[in-house]
């Protein structure tokens, strides 16, 4: 495989641009509640004596910074892509930066549409480590490749940036037809330049991590061995190094809900996650210790409940705004049938399965 | 009566077969989750072999059990297709090989 140079990669519009009914959160919720399931995720729960669901504490500040991105990838929950001009405003920048700065959050966990787009990531990051926070860049690769965004690399492993990066296979097919044709060569490139400077690399700290989603409509398998098959095979096919692989159930959420919609694969898919939900999963869901901020400065449980446009329960500070740690922290979290993707098999969060 | 020999929903009853015959039904499937337990092969090799496997003897329900059961271990569809084409190659070449069988028999009573 030569250097790759950016390509225009097969765009589509999003949901939002096509006007589609599902780009509306309440649309895509009222969906999945007609769709007739075994039990409701709340009973589910009940029988694991989770029920209510409750947060443990946050541990994670997990910012959505907007929803513009250089890729549309066919499973993204966002809706993200070149089209969305949605991006975290001054004042809520400024109002995350304090609550960063003021507290004892450990983690900061920056995601988007690509987060790096925001003009102030840069100073996101920066004063969010010199605050000593441990900080999360949510990457897609290729935006490291945009003439503009070359940076990027070096400024990671200047501050000691956790890179998360999506890779859903460690062969082309795959990855191009979830993320769009050119995507996998660019990200090759891109995951070598991230190796060049020390990423995933033993004994550097630059941590490289990577996350797969199915492509399809089937589970992930297990974390464990995906991970050792994904670092077998990227040294073999390109030399590639990285720290941990991270299996994300596809949610249906969004694009991919359309897409289960359209291919009439909804009830089987919803079916699928309810049989296969497991206790402990369930327990260690990633709501339970990590806080959503929406590019508006809406609170949410997960990037998820933000999409569907499900903010934080009523009775505790829904915006950036009136953030009280204390009220927060204990917060019973809010449910609905699509949290039956966290809670498939071996579970699923941002960090990956979560009964491993 | 069903009129028709294979129903897919018949897949996830495939415990049932422990009806009437419990103790061998556990033991089949003891000595089954063994097989595809990881070992000196992994859990995606031997799935791979599995779908091969199952092209060869013909069988619907594995067919599906392990097309699902490949990609969830991180197989792709150009491996899964190259392990069928191994399947279909040994199919093909044992019926090929007796072809010598053929050979023997035809020249024993030739001229």
């Amino acid at each position: 495989m030569g250097s790759a140079a950016p390509s225009a990669h097969r765009v589509l519009p999003t949901l939002q641009k096509r006007h589609a009914p599902l780009a509306a959160g309440a649309e895509q919720r009222g969906l999945l509640h007609r769709v007739p399931v075994a039990r409701s995720f709340e009973d589910a729960l009940d029988t694991a004596g989770l029920y209510p669901l409750r947060a443990t504490g946050i541990e994670i500040l997990q910012l959505n910074v907007g929803k513009k991105c250089n890729q549309t990838c066919r499973h993204c929950h966002v809706d993200a892509g070149p089209d969305r001009v949605e991006m975290m405003p001054e004042a809520v920048v400024d109002r995350c930066l304090e609550v960063i700065e003021s507290t004892d959050i450990p983690t900061v966990d920056i995601t988007g549409g690509a987060p790096e787009l925001h003009p102030r990531w840069r100073e996101l990051v920066t004063r969010a480590r010199a605050a000593r926070k441990h900080v999360i860049d949510r990457c897609n690769l290729t935006i490291t490749l945009l003439p503009n965004y070359a940076y990027l690399p070096q400024f990671f492993a200047d501050h000691g940036v956790h890179v998360i990066a999506s890779l859903p296979h460690y062969r082309q097919k795959g990855t191009d037809t979830q993320r769009g044709d050119g995507v996998f060569e660019e990200s090759v490139a891109a995951l070598r330049r991230l190796n060049a400077l020390g990423y995933g690399k033993p004994g550097t700290g630059l941590v490289l991590d990577l996350v797969t989603n199915p492509v399809g409509t089937f589970l992930p398998g297990s974390q464990k061995a995906l991970e050792a098959e994904w670092k077998r095979q990227l040294l073999r096919l390109y030399g590639i190094e990285f720290n941990a692989l991270y299996t994300i159930t596809n949610m249906p959420i969004s694009r991919f809900l359309e897409f289960l919609e359209e291919t009439g694969q909804l009830a089987e898919y919803l079916e699928r996650l309810v049989t296969a939900f497991n206790p402990a999963a369930a327990a260690g869901v990633m709501c339970r210790n990590t806080l959503s901020v929406g590019w508006d400065g809406t609170l949410y449980d997960c990037d998820f409940n933000q999409m569907l446009e499900l903010p934080v329960d009523p009775r505790v500070p829904r915006t950036i705004f009136d953030f009280d740690l204390e009220a927060l922290a204990r917060r019973e979290i809010v449910l609905g049938p699509h949290c039956f993707g966290c809670t498939a098999g071996a579970g699923s969060s941002c960090g990956g399965a979560t009964a491993v | 009566m069903h009129a028709h020999y294979y129903d897919a929903h018949d897949l996830p009853r495939f415990g049932e077969i422990g009806k009437d015959a419990p103790a061998l039904a556990e033991k089949f499937f003891d000595w089954y989750n063994a097989v595809f337990a990881e070992g000196a092969l992994t859990e995606r090799e031997k799935s791979l072999i599995a779908l091969a496997v199952a092209h060869a003897v013909q069988c619907p329900y594995c067919i599906d059990a392990y097309a699902q059961d490949c990609l969830r271990k991180g197989s792709d569809v150009e491996q899964m297709t190259e392990a069928v084409h191994v399947a279909a190659a040994i199919r093909g070449g044992a019926s090929l090989v007796h072809g010598i069988q053929m050979r023997n028999h035809a020249d024993r009573l030739g001229m």
